[in-house]
């Protein structure tokens, strides 16, 4: 198969300038933890320590909700027309600093060049670029006039793409006004502390962003703060019900973005080669580490051996290694305990019956891998069926009819996201109006854009991020 | 006449388009404002909670898949069915709440009124919600909403009609199937009312009414895991903290209580706050250069 080898393509690191420590990003400084702790963050792929970083505790987590409520006053004072010209300089300047940036976000994250490059950071950009245009609009965004920030808005986000759920949190918390203290994940903090180096670059006012490093207990305090007006949370489904309880008998107001289980269903008469990329997109696109990722293929029996022949002859080329090659496809997974996670699940598959297949790929010996893995024989009783595994890990189950597909795609606690491939327009139109799902993608899958409101039915979480829809999350209405 | 004893009413409960009795067999006494006897009410187990679970959910498939505007026809018809038995909720509206008669009239009044007003919203609320989003690429991408399932709502402990409709009316108009907990106190207009909906082509189950003690029925309820989303209008805030902690068991949607004055004029949140929004792409494809210049 294999006629012509591939030369090494990386990307130079040349580029970005990781320092080797950083602090937290209070009222406009870097500032270390009162408590003087500090945690390294490495490279998921050789296991580099790339940096040392500071550990918000819960005296840095007050002072920034300090921070961030003194700010308030005059940001929310601010003209939205002015807000606005902030937002465009910071979408400016990360346009500017994209490269970079792609760079920085693979070296910490794991995930490959041409991901961030291509997805990741032009979205980033473009998200900030679209809710600059609403700041001084809100009159017109269906929520009647003059609708009103919430105050402080409190963030965690996870570590699958860092900067863009940055983008996805802080782009409309700051358009309508509202100011903000953001935790990334403990393993990826790097890009959210360039990004305030960008916010120091556009001469945002101080406070209005405070970025908070840390582990769970961090954003646990961050979101147990008296001062704190909104919770905005992407992440597991476990802690997404802890944030609901804990936030039970106040006023703060809460979006969450939480687990999946996408069902990608394929009918017998869909193309299938371009099947074959949607369901490739589906669940090997960042290392399947996608909260709305198909994880579960649904194939229709007929074409079931057809379909799977293909998928695996796609998968042989798929190349994995050094996410900083412009030719690599799947890159490392983000952390060991990720990886003992995907490992266990996978284990766990194979102990119930379920059978595994990977395309013959030789790991490299640092650095956290696991190969794209397929599984048939797969029942709804298993747990590779019902629990998100987060990881290069597909499902196969079989359906006969449209409405065994909708009945096993809809049988999941989950309901974020769901693919439909078929060339009947009717049965699309069917199919997408009875799935219990937040995102349907048609035809296509893994598609996003900042105008689209993005977000769960059942307990995939509540709230959109995106669009018109986005602004209703972070105003009193 | 007035040598005629008259007859009355047994007050039962409104499940799945049936008048059950609490299955737990109890019933306990409702008294109008100065304290006098009105009726024995059920009061309603964990047990007739869970039945009325069942008949939601068994519910929610058609009345979700029913045309927007066959929805607005029947939450028009329930306007039109109360219009007609007027008398009798106005005496049970001045029982239930020490109101005289003009002033039970005029709740009554409003609360037909307020059908009125739901009726016309079920075909417009997707348009004025939904939309197509202009997304940097070639595909069709539009949001539409949904209903959120099988919701849990608890009415208003004082205005037992006119804030029972305005918590339940917003519910069912955009495709959810409800189930109503009546005031504590006052839980004789709303048991009537289900009467009222079993003749008004509202198909069972859509709307179930439950009576007894509020904190009883909504635990198991708030704790449900086939019950998507809770509205705690009529929770005291030490009930609302219990309920909101329960529901997020299975992440139900929570509409928090909040003061409403209920003769206003309703805006959209109780609509909104029981709907979805689903997001479809499909790819445009192309049909090569540029756009048409004609």
């Amino acid at each position: 198969m294999a006629t012509f080898e591939y030369a090494p393509a990386p990307e130079s690191r040349a580029v970005v300038d990781i320092a080797p420590s950083y602090g937290l990003f209070i009222d406009g400084e870097f500032t270390e933890a009162a408590d003087g702790k500090v945690f390294k963050t490495v490279s998921p792929s050789t296991e580099e320590v790339l940096s040392e970083i500071a550990q918000a505790g819960e005296a840095d987590v007050d002072r920034a909700v300090k921070a961030a409520r003194k700010a308030f006053e005059k940001w929310s004072a601010l003209p939205g027309s002015e807000r606005a010209k902030y937002l465009f300089r910071i979408a400016r300047i990360i346009q500017e600093r994209s490269r970079e940036l792609a760079v920085l976000e693979t070296l910490d994250n794991g995930k490959p060049i041409k991901e961030t490059r291509d997805a990741d950071l032009p979205l980033v950009a473009a998200h900030f670029f679209y809710y600059a245009g609403w700041a001084d609009k809100l009159d017109h965004a269906g929520f009647g006039a003059n609708p009103q920030p919430l105050g402080v808005a409190g963030q965690v986000i996870p570590w699958n793409f860092p900067l863009l759920m940055l983008a996805w949190k802080i782009a409309p918390a700051l358009a309508t006004g509202n100011t903000v203290v953001l935790k990334p994940a403990e393993t990826t903090p790097l890009s959210a502390l360039f990004f305030a180096d960008i916010c120091r670059q556009a001469g945002l006012p101080k406070g209005v962003v405070n970025i908070l490093p840390g582990y769970g207990d961090s954003g646990a305090a961050l979101v147990a703060h008296p001062d704190v007006n909104k919770v905005a949370f992407t992440g597991s489904t476990a802690v997404g019900k802890a944030i609901a309880r804990q936030v039970a008998g106040t006023t703060k107001k809460v979006t969450l973005e939480l687990g999946g289980k996408g069902a990608n269903i394929v009918f017998d008469d869909a193309p299938i080669d371009q099947a074959v990329e949607g369901i490739v997109t589906g669940i090997f696109f960042n290392q399947g580490q996608v909260c709305c990722a198909g994880s579960r293929l649904l194939v229709q029996e007929s074409i079931q051996d057809e379909l799977l022949d293909s998928l695996k002859r796609r998968l042989s080329t798929l190349r994995l290694g050094d996410p900083l090659d412009k030719n690599t496809d799947i890159g490392a997974i983000n952390s060991a305990e990720q990886l003992s996670r995907i490992t266990t699940l996978v284990e766990q598959g194979e102990a119930e019956g379920a059978e595994r297949w990977s395309p013959s790929c030789e790991l490299p010996s640092s650095g956290y891998w696991f190969a794209p893995t397929l599984f048939t024989n797969v029942t709804q009783a298993h747990t590779i069926a019902r629990d998100e595994i987060f990881g290069p890990v597909l499902s196969v189950l079989t359906f006969r009819t449209p409405e065994e597909a909708v009945a096993k795609a809809n049988n999941s606690q989950y309901g974020l996201s769901a693919g439909i491939w078929t060339e009947k327009g009717s049965r699309i139109l069917a199919v997408a109006s009875k799935l219990r799902a937040g995102v349907i993608w048609s035809n296509t899958f893994n598609k996003f854009d900042p105008t689209s409101p993005f977000g769960g039915y059942k307990e995939s979480g509540f709230g959109r991020e995106g669009g018109r829809h986005g602004l209703e999350a972070y105003l009193d209405v | 006449m007035s040598d005629r004893l008259s007859v009355f009413k047994t007050y039962k409960l409104y499940v799945g388009g049936k008048f059950p009795r609490s299955e737990s067999g109890r019933v306990y006494e409702v008294t109008d404002s100065k304290g006098k006897w009105l009726a024995n009410a059920p009061q309603a187990s964990r047990k007739d909670a869970r039945d009325a679970v069942v008949a939601a959910r068994k519910a929610f498939g058609g009345w979700s898949g029913a045309t927007a505007y066959n929805r607005g026809q029947i939450l028009y018809r329930i306007a039109e069915m109360l219009e007609g038995r007027k008398d009798q909720f106005v005496r049970e509206v001045a029982d239930a709440e020490g109101l005289s008669k003009s002033k039970a009239a005029a709740v009554v009044d409003a609360a037909i009124d307020r059908w009125v007003w739901y009726a016309g919203w079920t075909d417009k609320i997707a348009q004025v919600v939904g939309g197509a989003n202009p997304v940097a690429g070639p595909y069709f991408n539009l949001s539409s909403p949904e209903p959120t399932g099988v919701v849990t709502v608890l009415a208003p402990q004082e205005s037992s009609f006119l804030g029972l409709i305005s918590v339940v009316a917003p519910v069912i108009a955009t495709g959810n199937t409800v189930i109503v907990i009546a005031s504590e106190n006052s839980p004789l207009p709303a048991l009537s009312l289900g009467e009222v909906l079993a003749t008004s082509d509202l198909p069972g189950g859509v709307v179930n009414v439950l009576s007894g003690k509020t904190a009883e029925i909504a635990a198991p309820l708030a704790a449900h895991q086939d019950v998507n989303a809770i509205d705690l209008a009529g929770a005291d805030e030490v009930l609302a903290k219990d309920l909101e902690i329960a529901a997020a068991d299975n992440l139900k949607r929570v509409l928090r209580p909040q003061p409403v004055d209920y003769t206003e004029t309703p805006g959209t949140e109780r609509l909104t706050a029981f709907l979805e929004t689903k997001t479809v792409w499909h790819p445009t494809g192309s049909l090569g250069v540029g756009g048409s210049s004609y």
